[in-house]
């Protein structure tokens, strides 16, 4: 008796905990599950309707319209297929006692009436790609937007914004590993005058908000002419990036046996052998970690492209945010926009979680 | 016989060093040659963008191999000691540039006037730009606000954090819990910004009229009125808000996961066959067992709620009572051009993390470990 008591109390506390669990996370796929159908519908659609209508839902549906004859008064009582209501009701719909409703449709004068039936409406079919290529395209764009009007447009060109955030991403993760690289196994093995200093610096400066830089450095870039170039962008993520590399690649490199260093030493390698050779393999997982990190924050960065990259060469934050400051309603380019910005980084992150993981538990506060 | 030969041996030595500094400078004259070359040209965007990821890539690990070169080059005392500056110097060099220098250069900057050049006034007046931070109508509401940021964002996404982490620990399902959780941690926050904006979304009253929000749809099915939920101070500031708890709960999740798996069994065991109950020793025995780690989750999240400007700047622009510290900041720098009130602020915010800047120093000169 007690046994199975016990084991029907577990069973219910685990149906309690995974009923909970699935509650939330219901409600954190949701917000994203909403974009990822919006941006597959009509742009016309996606305003008579929320994006939950492409569900199997019961709706009312068109099945046919009648005029009113002249002679009848629109004014007071209006009287229709036995049922009395004023104007102002029979715009907002009357459902007859048969089930069909009835709706005014436009002003008094119009003296359309159409009707309706509540019935179920199946998946919804009309799902399009189109808003995908518009927000890609740099050219130009027609849509119908929620008034129905024809509109044209030039096209945001999400498509050159992707690229470059690729051509500033790849670099701005690869340079900042290599160079704390250096750093690290710099600080870990080799002696030299201010190696504490420096290395109690490297820990001071972990959190310093990065706002800090932007005035004085915008100073410097505008005396160089490195605004708006990729080379100032990748130092600029390099600079930001440095302390938490080193720190993470020195607490790893520095725990590697050191017997192994000393037979290398041994055997007459020099220190840039050892590390090209031997260091660099060795801390493999340690720079995926530190990779992932890096490449995820830079993708998605939106403040340091802001300032130092702007219009000039537009990364895809930069992008969006300009869709949604100058096409705040245009739901079927941003919903679209947004899921090509998220394609990349959700692809890395769920291939390389592991290693993004490892990296997060390492030390994660940053500038 | 000796001194020809040395000679010589000499000669050799400054031949090469001379050659190899040659080499170094070449090199860095063919790089930027290519940074001419991307910042002018009209290529076709494809072909840049290769040109610039090989060219950054391969450069740095060419900049590295010369110098090392170089250093070799160098008769054996000098090689040997310059050795290890090849190794940090870079890395030393760039974070003086981009992050030590700037404090005192901002600094100096903050008691500066708007485009930087002359002193902002004598006496007190050199004070002006803090005094304007910290009277300004604007300010106040900014610092009310990153105050809202600061104890509702981090206190709900470390309690959302520590709730799943527990949960999904008794699941079999844990991985994909967690991975749902964790998800928005690789959306940017414009991203983000969009997917919520979308939420809110508001369109009136009147006929015909389709809310297409879900939040507003919700509102509606409920029976009450929508909603234009982003203009509405201060319930704004928790709408935003809302947005920062969904990204950052999988942060504190998966920090706090961690931590929980390393608790004894036993412990936990034992605590049972005492009779305790799940909340007597989750309160008794997991969170005492984890203090540690949940300070740690607790000041990363305070740290970045401080600095939070992308989610504020994208949703509302700062507008109708949602502006923050960092928004202002950049307001005042890009939008109303005043680098001495930018820099004022910049130097708020480092203050304001100066505390975590001690506690890292002191932890780490403890046991060579900050967090």
């Amino acid at each position: 008796m007690a046994t199975s008591s016990l084991k029907g109390q577990k069973k219910r506390s685990s149906l309690i905990i995974n009923g909970v669990l699935i509650l939330i996370c219901l409600i954190w796929l949701t917000p994203t599950l909403g974009v990822f159908i919006t941006s597959f519908r009509d742009s016309q659609d996606i305003f008579n309707s929320g994006w939950w209508a492409v569900f199997p839902h019961k709706a009312d549906g068109d099945i046919g319209e009648l005029i009113l004859e002249d002679d009848i008064d629109v004014d007071g009582q209006i009287i229709i297929e036995g049922t009395s209501a004023t104007f102002e009701e029979w715009r907002e719909g009357v459902v007859l006692p048969d089930g069909r409703k009835l709706t005014w449709y436009g002003n008094k004068r119009s003296r359309k009436i159409t009707i309706s039936e509540e019935g179920w409406v199946g998946f919804a079919s009309n799902l399009t790609l189109d808003n995908y290529k518009d927000v890609i395209t740099g050219k130009e764009i027609s849509f119908t937007d929620a008034g129905g009007n024809e509109i044209i447009r030039k096209g945001n060109n999400l498509g050159g914004a992707f690229l470059n955030s690729i051509a500033v991403a790849v670099p701005a993760t690869v340079i900042p590993i290599l160079i704390a690289a250096f750093a690290a196994f710099g600080f870990s093995w080799l002696k030299f005058p201010g190696r504490d200093l420096f290395f109690t610096m490297i820990v001071a400066i972990l959190v310093v908000p990065l706002q800090i830089s932007l005035v004085p450095i915008l100073q410097d870039y505008t005396k160089l002419d490195l605004n708006g170039t990729f080379l100032g962008i990748w130092l600029a993520h390099t600079g930001f990036g440095l302390p938490l590399a080193t720190y993470l690649l020195f607490n790893y490199i520095s725990t590697l046996p050191r017997e192994l260093l000393e037979a290398a030493y041994i055997d007459g390698a020099s220190n840039f052998t050892i590390f090209i050779r031997l260091i660099l393999p060795l801390s493999v997982p340690a720079l995926a970690s530190f990779a992932i990190f890096q490449f995820l924050w830079v993708w998605n960065d939106y403040l340091v492209s802001l300032v130092f990259l702007g219009e000039k060469t537009r990364v895809i934050t930069y992008a969006l945010a300009s869709i949604v400051g100058e096409k705040g309603q245009d739901w079927h380019l941003l919903t679209s926009g947004a899921f090509i910005s998220m394609l990349l980084p959700l692809a890395v992150f769920f291939a390389l979680q592991r290693y993004f993981v490892r990296g997060m538990l390492a030390g994660s506060v940053k500038g | 016989m000796e001194t020809p030969q040395k000679d010589s041996s000499a000669l050799t030595t400054l031949g090469r060093i001379l050659l190899s500094f040659l080499v170094s400078i070449a090199t860095f004259w063919g790089l930027w040659q290519v940074f001419l070359f991307l910042r002018d040209s009209d290529a076709p965007q494809l072909v840049i963008i290769l040109v610039a990821i090989l060219w950054g890539v391969g450069g740095v690990a060419l900049l590295f191999v010369v110098l090392n070169w170089f250093v070799e080059q160098l008769p054996g005392e000098w090689g040997r000691k310059l050795q290890p500056f090849v190794f940090i110097g870079p890395a030393v060099a760039i974070m003086a540039w981009y992050l030590i220098i700037p404090v005192f250069r901002t600094l100096i900057l903050s008691f500066k006037g708007p485009l930087g050049q002359e002193w902002i006034g004598t006496g007190w007046a050199i004070f002006n730009n803090y005094k304007f931070a910290f009277t300004d109508r604007i300010m106040l509401e900014t610092f009310r606000n990153n105050l809202l940021w600061m104890v509702f964002g981090t206190a709900l996404s470390v309690s959302f954090g520590l709730l799943v982490a527990v949960l999904a620990d008794r699941s079999k399902f844990e991985p994909i819990y967690k991975a749902i959780i964790f998800m928005p941690m690789a959306i940017s926050f414009v991203g983000a910004g969009v997917i919520w904006k979308f939420v809110y979304t508001y369109r009136g009253v009147g006929v015909g009229i389709q809310e297409i929000g879900l939040l507003n749809a919700i509102v509606i099915a409920l029976g009450w009125e929508s909603q234009p939920w982003l203009s509405l101070p201060p319930w704004n500031n928790f709408f935003l808000i809302i947005i920062m708890v969904w990204l950052q709960t999988g942060f504190a999740m998966v920090i706090i996961s961690s931590a929980i798996k390393g608790i004894p069994d036993e412990l936990l065991e034992s605590a049972r066959i005492d009779g305790a109950t799940e909340v007597q020793a989750f309160f008794g025995i997991t969170v005492p067992y984890i203090k540690g780690t949940l300070l740690t989750v607790t000041t990363t999240i305070v740290i970045f709620s401080l600095k939070l400007f992308d989610i504020v700047r994208v949703m509302t622009g700062g507008n109708n009572g949602t502006n923050v510290i960092a928004n202002e900041f950049y307001l005042q720098r890009f939008t109303y051009g005043n680098t001495g009130r930018a820099s004022a602020i910049a130097i708020i915010l480092l203050i304001a993390v100066v505390p975590v800047i001690v506690y890292n120093l002191r932890e780490f000169n403890k046991d060579r470990r900050a967090f």
